[in-house]
């Protein structure tokens, strides 16, 4: 008799119970899926169906950029790479969000002598664009720029825009690994279209793992770490071209910087013709 | 390596694998969303279930880009449903709408792979 009388009181006892833990478990919920919806806003950027441009820094010419729409490996044209580069610091002299957080705030004094990366006014964020000037062989000028598509406290990740050398993303991260803080630069690419599939043939890759390669001794420099080892693994993800993005040559940022620059002097007389009339008309009136 | 965050459960409808997804995908859920596939090869079709998904970032993304790869080299189709209007949007952003086809539901999603 006394076991039903039990069940009975844990049943009333259960089902007064039940409201506060529905309850409870309600706020549990919201909140667990406000903190997500709050983690997602602030680490993507938001979705754009082209790039704008809002400032161009001096020294920047800010072409091939503004209105290009945004290129993943899925878009490129040559064979699609996965580039690791990696570099063991001591987690003694640096945390792995430390050390993030120094690499937003600094990219442009890691980046290697020879390109210049304008960073944006804001800072590495989401959605905030960079522009690049950078030098192909030949000397021939390459203007072009990335977004930020990711953002959190241990990576960033950078993506290209139509007519990049190639179209990827490039995601800097850092982890704590023992007693090490693993800082490390990875590279999921294609070579946007088949005049840049030749050039990466041709000593682009090799200037590329010397660009990360850099960087990482760079960033270990500022926390006064030097003589370190950057490990690089290189993965050919998929050896098919996708020929049918040859047209991609169009979008070009080389070709079209290379017009550019040849532009130069008519847009200096251009703009010399447009000075002479408007003081004309400020003198007339 | 990165720990992984999310679990991939394998089911078969028809010439269809479905991989139910759950947690959060990181680059460190690489070996996990790879075995998982590996389970479901020789479908015709690979659907990816995002209902459970909590959380994705950049290594994640890669992650399909290179499931993408795999699938498209074995002529599968590659599919998803479940997606949040925000991983829509950045699936959209990152331009893998052009090539995983996504959908609203799971039937949606069988009835593109063409499974009944």
């Amino acid at each position: 008799m006394s076991e039903p009388m039990r069940e009975t009181e844990l049943l009333h006892e259960t089902s007064e119970a039940l409201p506060n833990a529905e309850e409870t478990a309600t706020t549990e919920i919201t909140e667990a899926d406000e903190r997500e919806a709050a983690r997602d806003a602030t680490h993507w950027a938001k979705a754009v169906s082209r790039l704008e441009v809002n400032e161009v820094p001096e020294g920047a010419t800010g072409i091939n950029v503004a209105g290009k729409r945004l290129a993943s490996p899925i878009q490129g044209f040559g064979k699609m790479w996965q580039k690791t580069y990696q570099a063991r610091l001591p987690k003694s002299q640096v945390s792995a969000t430390d050390l993030i957080e120094t690499w937003k705030t600094h990219f442009t004094d890691f980046w290697p002598d020879g390109n210049n990366f304008y960073a944006p006014l804001s800072g590495v964020a989401p959605g905030e664009v960079a522009l690049i000037e950078g030098t192909l062989p030949g000397k021939l000028k390459l203007s072009t720029g990335v977004m930020v598509l990711y953002a959190d406290d241990e990576s960033f990740t950078l993506m290209t825009p139509q007519g990049h050398v190639f179209a990827g993303w490039i995601t800097f991260s850092a982890t704590e690994q023992g007693d090490d803080t693993v800082a490390q630069a990875q590279v999921l690419m294609r070579a946007s279209d088949p005049i840049f599939e030749l050039g990466l043939v041709m000593g682009g890759h090799k200037q590329e793992d010397m660009i990360w390669d850099e960087t990482l001794r760079n960033v270990a420099a500022h926390f006064d770490i030097h003589d370190i080892d950057v490990d690089t693994a290189v993965v050919c993800v998929d050896k098919k071209r996708q020929w049918r993005r040859w047209t991609n040559v169009w979008h070009s940022a080389a070709i079209r910087s290379t017009f550019y620059m040849l532009n130069a002097p008519f847009r200096a007389m251009a703009g010399m013709f447009r000075r002479k009339e408007r003081k004309g008309r400020t003198s007339a009136s | 390596m990165t720990e992984a965050t999310a679990t991939f459960n394998v089911r078969r409808e028809g010439s269809a694998g479905l991989v139910d997804i759950k947690g959060d995908v990181t680059a460190g859920s690489e070996t996990v969303l790879m075995n998982a596939y590996d389970e479901v090869s020789d479908a015709k079709a690979i659907v990816l279930n995002f209902e459970g998904l909590s959380y994705m970032n950049s290594g994640g993304i890669g992650l399909l880009v290179t499931l993408l790869v795999r699938a498209n080299r074995q002529s599968q189709q590659l599919l998803a449903f479940g997606l949040s209007d925000h991983y829509r949007q950045i699936f959209e952003l990152t331009r893998l709408d052009e090539a995983i086809g996504i959908h609203d539901d799971e039937q949606a999603a069988l009835q593109a792979a063409g499974v009944h």
